[in-house]
């Protein structure tokens, strides 16, 4: 009922529309699948699939160029897991969280900085894909899963004793925990994508020109900052459950 | 559709970032004047402590950010239009 865009009919605003809860749908085998989050994935994924082979190739030992932006990169994300998990077993948890940052962090920047809207759909519009709740919720189940995986590798079935360790008592609030944690994490990165979207094309269409470009680079950092969040929330929760109490 | 549904339903999802917008906004206002006195304390932390505060104001906009989720259900997704 509501799903109509808030657009001035104006052939100079067009650009400035803004469609929320629009899609371009792809019947595939009986599911119904968001189109225009597929395409821009598959961009961002070939983005950073190209990126990494031209970093990679021809590895010098002394750093140049884009193989030196990689190497800091690294380091980065390597920092992120080592604070959080600790100095012993951050290893092995430094692909998840590093490939968790980069697909957000790429995500948000394509959907800010690509002028999606030059290119013309049936349906929906092209933007980042983060700011549909599907992959969001998709990223906060697959944390869930990791750090459901790395306690029980790590302690077996002496992970359990996570839900009772202070007391019996708080059983029920760990159980929900377990489910709060995704729904937090998907709803705010899902909400703060979404809303830098809405206020920059709200912005921009009340004045099309020059104001929403300070909104912009604000809507930039914030999304970068999202990204970070994730990743950092998703290596605490790891290293959470695989810290001993002994 | 009921028009009094809508009609509350627009009301509600403006006060749902309203109100979700004031706790936030105190709480990010304390950090950082607690940020700002531990720099003028301590000028050589000041590049750990914008960190910090930097990812903990992002902690606490989200919560204005839920308010504003719950008011977007509202206004695109509303489950109480049928």
């Amino acid at each position: 009922m509501y799903q109509n865009s808030f657009s001035i009919s104006h052939s100079l605003y067009l650009l400035s529309e803004v469609e929320v809860g629009k899609h371009l749908y792809w019947d595939i085998a009986g599911f119904q699948l968001h189109g225009q989050v597929f395409i821009v994935t598959w961009i961002v994924l070939a983005a950073l699939l190209i990126f990494t082979a031209i970093g990679t190739s021809n590895l010098k030992q002394i750093p140049q160029g884009l193989q030196n932006f990689m190497e800091y990169a690294y380091e980065f994300l390597q920092d992120i897991a080592k604070n959080q998990i600790g100095e012993q077993e951050y290893r092995p948890w430094v692909p998840y969280i590093s490939t968790v940052f980069l697909f957000i962090f790429t995500c948000n920047w394509a959907g800010a900085l690509i002028p999606w809207k030059l290119i013309q759909l049936p349906e929906g519009e092209l933007a980042a894909p983060t700011n549909d709740i599907n992959v969001t919720v998709a990223l906060a189940l697959l944390t869930s899963f990791t750090y459901f995986y790395a306690g029980l590798s790590k302690k077996g079935l002496g992970y359990f004793n996570r839900y009772v360790s202070p007391t019996p008592i708080l059983l029920p609030i760990n159980i929900l925990e377990d489910f709060t944690k995704p729904l937090s994490l998907s709803f705010r990165l899902f909400g703060n994508v979404l809303a830098d979207e809405l206020v920059v094309s709200v912005f921009a269409l009340l004045v099309p020109i020059l104001i929403p470009l300070p909104v912009m680079t604000l809507g930039l950092f914030a999304s970068s900052v999202q990204a970070l969040i994730f990743s950092t929330l998703s290596a605490a929760y790891i290293g959470e459950v695989m810290e001993d109490h002994h | 559709m009921n028009p009094i549904v809508s009609a509350a339903s627009v009301v509600a999802s403006g006060l749902a970032v309203g109100l979700a917008a004031i706790g936030p906004g105190i709480g990010q206002g304390t950090a950082a004047a607690q940020a700002v006195e531990g720099i003028a304390r301590q000028p050589e932390a000041e590049g750990r402590i914008r960190g910090t505060l930097l990812l903990s104001l992002a902690f606490m906009e989200s919560l204005t950010i839920y308010g504003l989720v719950v008011s977007l259900a509202l206004l695109f997704a509303n489950p109480f239009t049928s």
